[in-house]
């Protein structure tokens, strides 16, 4: 009893210290990739000794600058639920990423180990639970601050995303029907294996519209350009327009976080999870008869390694989709999430039921 | 008359286009990643991964009538040219010009500025002054416009430092210029 209570901290400590850092760095490659596409620089001047460290140093420098600056409530805002809103929005985020498996299960010092923070069997249900949670953290936060234009934000951001939960919802069922499972740990370790004698079996393949889906979706859950109306910057100012300091940090890590939870997802999902392609319990089985050993030990942590590697890959991706596209005017976004995203996901539903019944 | 761009059928469904668009931001992005990267070993130096101008550490390209700083340029003998007209400080749409003229016996000369002081503050440089000066006594070519002061003081240039001649409260940047020293210090542009 002791033994698990001891593995379940470690092994929080370790994924929630992962997801963190992942999230600081992604703060750092958010202004570096983003230069890099646009034939900048990037941020470059926080230097430790006049050592740059490509700009590294500039995480620190930012939540410094965080915790130090003012804590500011407005006047006549309620404070309670000022301060509530968040921690609404970060907690979910992190708390998301329990669901999702990050390798199969390891024997370690006579225990078995799986590389999940919380076995559970809803794994989908649990995700999309802590993301509707979200909602009331800018609904909360724009409400509280006692401030019209933090209102209105508020409004059209949760508009959007109790739009755009339909459609992620709706995305995975696709999933679950092909797996017959709501366990992500199920759904990883069934991607294993070849399709056709020479293509990882991995999720994409019964599912190419359901991937398209949810990624559109899950982008307007991290509410990242081009869903980024919470914001929205440069028009409305968004919900979070009052907060100062870490609270306003809070919320900005809540969205690397979301990013590195839906990467997670979708590599999860349609990408195999922890699956190293040809990896199998005892080496590598290329195409073409090649075969190659590895030690049985090796293999949860070439998993554990190579889920990491797609959850980067899948984080890069959604820097570049973020730094690519224009915002969506907010009736383009109502048009593409009811009109189009829960139409095809609808449409995908009955098409891999009848795809499922005809195999049957 | 403006004719609107029908969408065809293919950009109506936006993910060609997403795709197109991505496809042109990853190809930045690879080219320069990999520059960035050779640069950092050492090769390569002479295509640039950015055309940002690291400008502390170089500094900026100017162009030759770039309006920076004011200067009061001097006679041969070395005194002030400006003549105390006032042209410039009526000329002035901001009122950051501030002259008090003085008599001087000299018949050749009968007038000048006791105290000639422009408020940074409050200028726009638009270069009207400059414009404004019947005898070419205050220019604009000093190239300098990094002029960053903690007090607002500071930001109120006199007659001397204008003329180069002292250093004001956070004027290290300032050069002292003579007459011979009309070219500008705004360098020629090298577009390549
Ligand atoms: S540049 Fe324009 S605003 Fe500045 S002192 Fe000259 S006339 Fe006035
Ligand atoms: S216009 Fe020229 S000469 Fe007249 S006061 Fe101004 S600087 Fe002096």
């Amino acid at each position: 009893m002791t033994g698990e209570f001891v593995i379940a901290i470690v092994k929080t400590i370790v994924a929630v210290s992962t997801l963190m850092t992942l999230a600081a760095l992604l703060t750092w490659a958010e202004r570096k990739q983003s230069a890099v596409m646009q034939d900048r620089i990037g941020a470059n001047r926080a230097a430790i000794l006049g050592f740059r460290a490509i700009g590294l140093f500039h995480i620190i420098a930012d939540a410094i600058k965080m915790m130090t600056k003012e804590d500011f409530v407005p006047p006549f805002a309620n404070r309670f639920i000022h301060s509530l809103a968040p921690f609404l929005a970060i907690f979910p985020a992190i708390v998301a990423f329990a669901a999702i498996p990050m390798g199969d299960t390891v024997t370690l010092f006579g225990h078995t180990v799986e590389m999940r923070l919380a076995p559970m069997n809803i794994g989908f249900l649990f995700i999309f639970a802590m993301a509707s949670v979200t909602v009331y953290a800018i609904v909360l936060g724009g409400w509280s601050s006692n401030n019209r234009f933090a209102m209105l934000g508020a409004m059209r951001a949760a508009g959007q995303m109790i739009s755009y939960e339909l459609a992620l919802g709706l995305a995975v069922v696709g999933s679950v029907m092909v797996y017959g499972t709501l366990d992500l740990m199920e759904i990883a370790r069934a991607q294993t294996g070849l399709f056709a004698g020479f293509l990882p079996n991995w999720g994409i393949i019964y599912q190419p519209l359901g991937f398209l889906l949810l990624i559109t979706a899950s982008i307007a859950e991290t509410k990242r350009a081009p869903f980024d109306i919470p914001e929205a910057e440069s028009e409305i100012i968004g919900c979070f327009l009052e907060y100062s300091g870490m609270k306003f940090g809070m919320f900005f890590m809540a969205e690397f976080v979301t990013t590195v939870v839906v990467a997670g997802l979708v590599s999860t999902l349609y990408f195999g999870g922890y699956q190293v392609p040809y990896l199998m319990a005892d080496g590598f089985h290329l195409p073409f008869g090649l075969f190659l050993v590895t030690p049985a030990a090796l293999v949860p942590w070439l998993q554990f390694g190579a889920f990491w590697i797609k959850v980067v890959f899948f984080c890069w991706l959604l820097l570049t989709i973020r730094w690519t596209l224009p915002r969506f005017r907010y009736d383009q976004l109502m048009h593409l999430g009811w009109k189009i995203l829960l139409p095809l996901a609808l449409f995908n539903v009955a098409a891999t039921g009848a795809w499922i019944l005809a195999a049957a | 008359m403006l004719t609107q761009h029908r969408q065809t059928w293919l950009e109506r469904i936006y993910l060609p286009e997403v795709l197109r668009g991505l496809s042109v931001t990853v190809h930045h992005f690879t080219r320069n990643l990999s520059l960035h990267i050779a640069h950092a070993a050492g090769l390569k130096k002479n295509v640039p991964a950015a055309v940002t101008i690291p400008y502390p550490d170089v500094p900026a390209d100017l162009m030759p009538r770039f309006r920076g700083m004011h200067r009061l340029t001097r006679k041969a003998n070395g005194t002030v040219a400006c003549t105390a007209c006032l042209c410039c400080e009526t000329a002035c749409p901001c009122h950051a010009i501030d002259i008090v003229p003085e008599a001087v016996d000299d018949r050749a000369i009968e007038k000048r500025p006791k105290s000639f002081e422009i408020d940074l503050s409050k200028c726009s440089f638009c270069g009207f002054c400059v414009e404004a000066c019947p005898v070419d006594a205050i220019r604009m070519d000093t190239g300098i416009f990094d002029v960053a002061m903690d007090s607002r003081a500071g930001l109120v240039w006199g007659r001397e430092a204008l003329m180069g001649n002292e250093q004001g409260e956070g004027m290290e940047v300032y050069p002292p210029i003579d007459r011979e020293d009309l070219a500008p210090r705004a360098r020629e542009v090298s577009r390549s």
